[in-house]
């Protein structure tokens, strides 16, 4: 088991024909075989889309994202659109019934994303991102631009709000030998489609899971609500060991650090609160971004030897 | 991006906004005139910089008994000495940090007789992801405090897209004001426009306070202050002519042509990392070890050597910088890239401090072999942590 994705999910890509869509498909495909079924491009219908790698891969580009589904049976969709017109892609996603939409792209105008937010809380679609890595099960489905190659099939489930942070939480926990369930991104933007709470519930259901690693950042109150959430789960008998870290405990109020979501503002957002509402939900928060594994390694010791 | 408050009144005041009239001035021969094109007899003479808290605020070079950055002026004359006093000279206020900033334009506006201060924002509600009305009677103070002692004088209502400014969701507005009269017919229709300019202009803020009911009744926005979506500037050509670039520190302009997150921090240790999550934890971790971050500095996902060179020689151009810590996870980035434009970089401009990188990902080996090979006296880190400690030692053992 896994969340999200499997090695059943079927993928199509909006945004197929420019160099990142580009270059990030044929990482997928070359990823233990990821379903990438179609491309999406609205002047393109018709055209095929020619992979560079020896495998030389080609798929079908539609005209729309109702087209690529109806003819391919995709239950997932990756947008590689740039922002301009990202927004307005992910809408098309969702009116087209897409399951599940991952949208990569970063530098979305908030605006466009409070429309999207709007449309998709209507609908049954799921949304990852935008401005994330996306999301990897080992050897099973990959979308987005994770590299595959640090990953290891395994037990703990990590979701993080940063890219690279997620990279060195999966670096790490392959290191130490515990591997990964799934890895998911949900992004550094204020309005997104996914929160931790929605990624936490589904590694607490998901057997495979054993453990989680949560990476948060400066910025917003979603950590904060997590805990919380966490801790009503416990009451219920619902948890699993869990190390934390929150990245920007030296970030200054009022700046914002590269990620549109990231800025402590009107005293609000400060990394010591979230620090404070991880642990006291019973999370070991890492002082240290470069001991998410070592730390969790000691935690299920101290677990095991105590039971 | 943040503008001035003149410009903000002028932005607001296209969509019907009630603003005092005003002039905008880069010299104190202007006040004069601006002030008579004005109907008085109350001028208000206000410093223009991008920090709040100017009314409380001292000016460096006129010592502590002086006025602060906004005055009232009841003559001709004070407006003049005023604007004399305040232009070019450094105003000191709680958000400026002690260096403070050079008043470098005047707003010269008609006074107003002020019977109540209220507070007003928009700003988008992470948590509902909807844009959100912040209002509370207490105004004209500062609102982080308000909502420390007292919380139950806040009302945060969220703005469905989908319905705007409902009539209902503009008298809640009115009632948390405690608007009446006239000043409650101002309320109701100002309330749609601030939205209105909110949404089309793509703000990230828009603040005012205060926003203030007169002696005669009506309504007036007597402050206001307002940011931009810096992902939404390609479509608002007329706000992107706003900007002052004064206001912004030299590096932060250079890395922002070169499409890179940084920002200056008071420190003495360089960062250049990829991934802002990762930039932030590298802060971090410097901090931890007992030093302290000259930057933030995220050169992306996709960098270029040109891109990385660029970054590299914004971070030595910090006089601050006693050394400099290389952190990148290679995901989509490859390290054998980021080895040759750190490569070029250090031809470039010269290394005069440590330097300490740390490779991980893709084309590790690589990158590592380009460096070593390379002769430079480049510090090696096996992981986040070596690197650090590494970069940390070296600088306190120069000092």
């Amino acid at each position: 088991m896994s969340i999200l994705v499997d090695k059943d999910t079927k993928v199509i890509v909006q945004g197929l024909t420019g160099k990142t869509g580009t270059f990030h498909t044929e990482q997928a495909l070359a990823y233990f075989g990821t379903q990438m079924v179609a491309g999406v491009h609205p002047k393109k219908g018709g055209e095929t889309w020619s992979s560079g790698l020896e495998s030389a891969a080609e798929l079908p580009i539609f005209a729309s994202v109702k087209e690529a589904k109806d003819a391919t049976g995709a239950n997932a969709s990756v947008v590689y659109v740039p922002p301009a017109g990202a927004g307005a892609a992910i809408i098309e996603a969702i009116d087209a019934g897409i399951p599940f939409i991952v949208c990569i792209t970063e530098g979305i105008p908030v605006a466009d994303m409070v429309k999207v937010k709007a449309r998709l809380d209507a609908s049954d679609s799921r949304l990852l991102g935008p401005n994330c890595p996306g999301v990897l099960t080992p050897e099973q489905c990959k979308i987005g631009i994770m590299p595959g190659s640090i990953f290891q099939k395994g037990s703990v489930g990590i979701v993080s709000r940063s890219g690279t942070l997620t990279y060195e939480a999966v670096f790490q926990t392959s290191q130490e030998g515990l591997g990964q369930s799934t890895a998911v991104g949900i992004g550094g933007d204020p309005v997104k489609g996914t929160e931790f709470i929605d990624m936490l519930d589904l590694f607490l259901d998901d057997p495979e899971t054993e453990s989680i690693i949560m990476i948060g950042e400066i910025g917003g109150s979603a950590e904060e609500e997590a805990a919380e959430w966490l801790k009503e789960q416990a009451a219920k008998g619902r948890s699993k060991p869990m190390v934390g870290f929150i990245a920007g405990r030296t970030a200054p109020p009022g700046r914002t650090m590269g990620h549109a979501g990231a800025v402590i503002s009107g005293g609000k957002g400060g990394a010591d609160d979230k620090i404070a509402a991880m642990e006291d939900a019973g999370i070991r928060v890492s002082p240290s971004p470069a001991k998410l594994g070592k730390t969790l390694v000691a935690l299920l010791e101290e677990l095991k030897q105590g039971a | 991006m943040n503008i001035h408050e003149y410009q903000a009144k002028q932005v607001l005041k296209e969509y019907g906004a009630p603003v005092a009239e005003g002039v905008a001035i880069f010299s104190a021969d202007e006040a004069e005139a601006a002030a008579k094109s004005l109907p008085g007899p109350l001028w208000v003479v206000k410093s223009q910089i991008h920090a709040g808290g100017r009314g409380k605020g001292k000016f460096k070079e006129l010592g502590p008994e002086a006025k602060g950055g906004v005055r009232l002026a009841f003559n001709l004359d004070e407006v003049k000495s005023h604007a004399a006093d305040m232009l070019g000279n450094t105003l000191v206020t709680a958000q400026t940090g002690d260096a403070g900033k050079v008043v470098n334009r005047l707003y010269i506006e008609d006074g107003a007789d002020i019977d109540r201060e209220l507070y007003l924002s928009l700003l988008v509600d992470r948590t509902c992801g909807q844009v959100a009305f912040v209002a509370s009677t207490e105004g004209g103070m500062d609102i982080e405090e308000v909502a420390h002692n007292t919380p139950e004088l806040i009302l945060t209502l969220p703005i469905d897209p989908l319905q705007g400014v409902t009539e209902e969701k503009a008298s809640a507005l009115c009632d948390t004001l405690k608007l009446e009269g006239e000043a409650r017919a101002d309320g109701m229709k100002l309330f749609p426009i601030l939205y209105k300019a909110f949404v089309e202009k793509d703000m990230a803020l828009l603040e005012i306070n205060p926003l203030i009911v007169m002696e005669n009744g009506r309504l007036r926005v007597l402050d206001a202050k307002v940011s931009f979506d810096g992902n939404a500037l390609f479509r608002h050509e007329d706000i992107v002519a706003l900007r002052d670039k004064t206001e912004e520190d030299e590096k932060e302009i250079e890395a922002s042509k070169h499409d890179l997150a940084y920002v200056a921090l008071d420190g003495n240790i360089g960062c250049m990392v990829n991934g802002a999550g990762l930039a932030m934890a590298t802060m971090d971790i410097i901090k931890l070890y007992g030093a302290e971050p000259a930057n933030f500095l995220d050169v992306g996902g996709g960098a270029t050597k040109e891109k990385v060179t660029s970054a590299f020689k914004i971070i030595t151009s910090d006089p601050n910088v006693q050394g400099i810590l290389v952190n990148i996870f290679g995901g989509i980035m490859r390290c054998d890239v980021i080895a040759e434009g750190v490569l070029a970089a250090v031809k470039e401009v010269g290394l005069q401090v440590p330097l300490v990188v740390r490779l991980e990902g893709t084309n590790v080996e690589l990158g590592k072999k380009i460096i070593s090979e390379s002769g430079m006296n480049v510090i090696p880190a096996d992981d986040l942590d070596d690197a650090a400690q590494k970069i940390v030692a070296a600088v306190k053992e120069v000092a």
